[in-house]
């Protein structure tokens, strides 16, 4: 009876639902009381967090969210757009042209066992306590899986579609452009999504370490001073913004994947 | 214009076994001939039309067209591949139109020849389609339109209809013959179907495998423009029946 889509929704809803009901019911019991601030008690630091007027004295995270949310998007944006303009070019050279992946690749290759997490003392030192200690992490961090996947995309591309573009007198430049390129889009596009789900990670980390501002900052600042309220309901906010930037990626996907779409249907 | 002449070619694929995949090849193509390469797999026809289109080099021996020596692809040589290989992300009239644009040349001049191109091959209605939206006899069609937009005046056909169903690869070799008669290009065409070969080639060169090389040159005495009946001539029959006899006697 009830809309296919929306039962699916409200099927999906129904296991957090319960999870916050039993999480409400045993946080007021006395014997729970102090370890976790209840749902309602999320929501309500967070709506202040969102909403209030920013204030004076003990709260220092009154109204400060859309802030802090903007910090963190503008970081993970500018080190995500770094690593896509660096690293797309860098994974067609190196798995198209057997120069270019004899001199770059095991330099990537070599890197790339090191945890982005290992890097933070480094890109402090380098970069201090600022924005871009932060978005040299992120940008290390997308840049990986964005290199691996692109040359993966590069490599196995159709032999006859090179040799065709070949025939009709296509020049390399044009070949790289015209052919490997979109033929690589598939593989891109993974890249740029697990690249992405990184950068939030990277974010997060450096925020907590390397600067003073952002929803990895006030994660750690209100584990100290003990509002844990605002713990859970900065944990939520980067779950929804890294769940929106990645549907970002996937719109634009499918925008450009639109005859990949058709074939696997 | 275009006559193709190879002498004493080999191609041997150096590995720790090395194989020679084809073994003093001599063949004349006359400029607006329809040209058969005919055998079992293995017979090395494909790497002789590979040879041609300038995607491998022969290991020793010449191959000339029109007296210079082949050192890379080129739109002088269409390549129609089996699998037709078009661009997937391309609409069926970018795929046709890739060839001038990556030559730059201007709109104007390549718009009417892709336009009269379709038409001939009948998809003047499906340009705005994506390649996975057509049929594996359409997808080859735009393969055909696409080297004739080229230009190209010789044609390599590698079993361009080996993968589609009888109806449709008959029409196909109906469509390819007259789109011949038209405009009178050099074809190179490989297949493993000796009545494929009867019908369409002016000469058919008969190959054995291991290693690959040429048996015999067999002339098409059939009357040109050929039609479905002669299929079932008796000249027809007679040489089918001569071909198998020399393919089966060459298998030992």
């Amino acid at each position: 009876m009830i809309n296919p889509q929306i039962k699916k929704i409200l099927l999906g809803l129904t296991l957090p639902i319960l999870i916050c009901l039993v999480w409400q019911y045993l946080g007021e019991l006395p014997q729970f009381a102090g370890i976790l601030p209840t749902p309602l008690k999320v929501l309500q630091g967070w709506g202040d967090w969102v909403f209030a007027k920013p204030g004076m004295g003990l709260n220092p995270y009154l109204g400060t969210w859309t802030a802090n949310v903007s910090y963190s998007g503008s970081r993970v944006l500018q080190g995500f757009l770094l690593a896509c303009f660096i690293g797309i070019p860098m994974g067609l050279m190196i798995g198209w042209s057997r120069l270019a992946s004899s001199i770059v690749d095991p330099l990537i290759q070599g890197l790339r066992p090191i945890p982005i997490t290992a890097w933070l003392p480094f890109s402090i030192a380098i970069f201090g306590i600022k924005d871009f200690g932060s978005i040299f992490l992120i940008f290390l961090g997308g840049l990986y899986p964005i290199v691996v996947n692109t040359t993966q995309g590069a490599r196995d591309i159709e032999k006859n579609l090179v040799r065709a573009a070949l025939m009709m007198g296509a020049s390399p430049y044009q070949l790289l452009l015209r052919v490997v390129l979109p033929a690589s889009t598939p593989s891109i596009f993974t890249g740029l999504r697990i690249g992405l789900g990184i950068a939030w990670t990277a974010v997060i980390v450096s925020e907590m370490v390397a600067v003073k501002s952002g929803l990895g900052y006030v994660l750690w600042d209100a584990y100290y001073v003990g509002r844990m309220d605002i713990v859970l309901a900065d944990m939520v906010s980067i779950g929804v913004m890294g769940f929106i930037s990645d549907q970002i990626i996937v719109l634009v996907q499918n925008k450009f994947l639109s005859w990949r779409i058709l074939q696997s249907h | 214009m275009s006559n193709i002449e190879i002498k004493q070619l080999s191609k041997t694929y150096n590995s720790k076994s090395p194989v020679t995949a084809l073994e003093d090849i001599n063949l004349s193509v006359a400029t607006g001939e329809f040209v058969a390469l005919l055998g079992p797999s293995g017979c090395g026809k494909s790497t002789l039309l590979n040879l041609i289109a300038g995607f491998e080099f022969p290991s020793s021996g010449s191959l000339l067209i029109n007296d210079d020596k082949i050192t890379a692809p080129g739109p002088d040589r269409g390549v129609v591949f089996q699998e037709a290989a078009l661009f997937p992300w391309l609409s069926v009239w970018d795929n046709v139109i890739f060839g001038p644009k990556v030559n730059n040349i201007p709109r104007h001049e390549y718009e009417h020849r892709a336009n009269q191109m379709l038409r001939m091959v009948g998809l003047e209605d499906f340009r705005d389609h994506l390649p996975i939206q057509l049929s594996g006899g359409m997808r080859q069609r735009v393969g055909i339109a696409r080297i004739l937009t080229l230009g190209s005046n010789i044609l390599l056909m590698d079993e361009p209809f080996g993968a589609l169903d009888a109806q449709t690869r008959l029409s196909m070799q109906e469509l390819l013959l007259s789109v011949w008669q038209k405009l009178k290009p050099t074809i190179i065409f490989v297949t493993h179907d000796i009545d494929e070969a009867l019908f369409l080639a002016d000469s058919i060169y008969v190959m054995s495998a291991r290693p690959g090389k040429i048996d015999r040159k067999i002339s098409v005495p059939l009357e040109r423009p050929r039609k479905l009946e002669d299929t079932s001539s008796e000249i027809f029959r007679s040489l089918r029946l001569e071909i198998l006899h020399m393919i089966r006697s060459s298998h030992g």
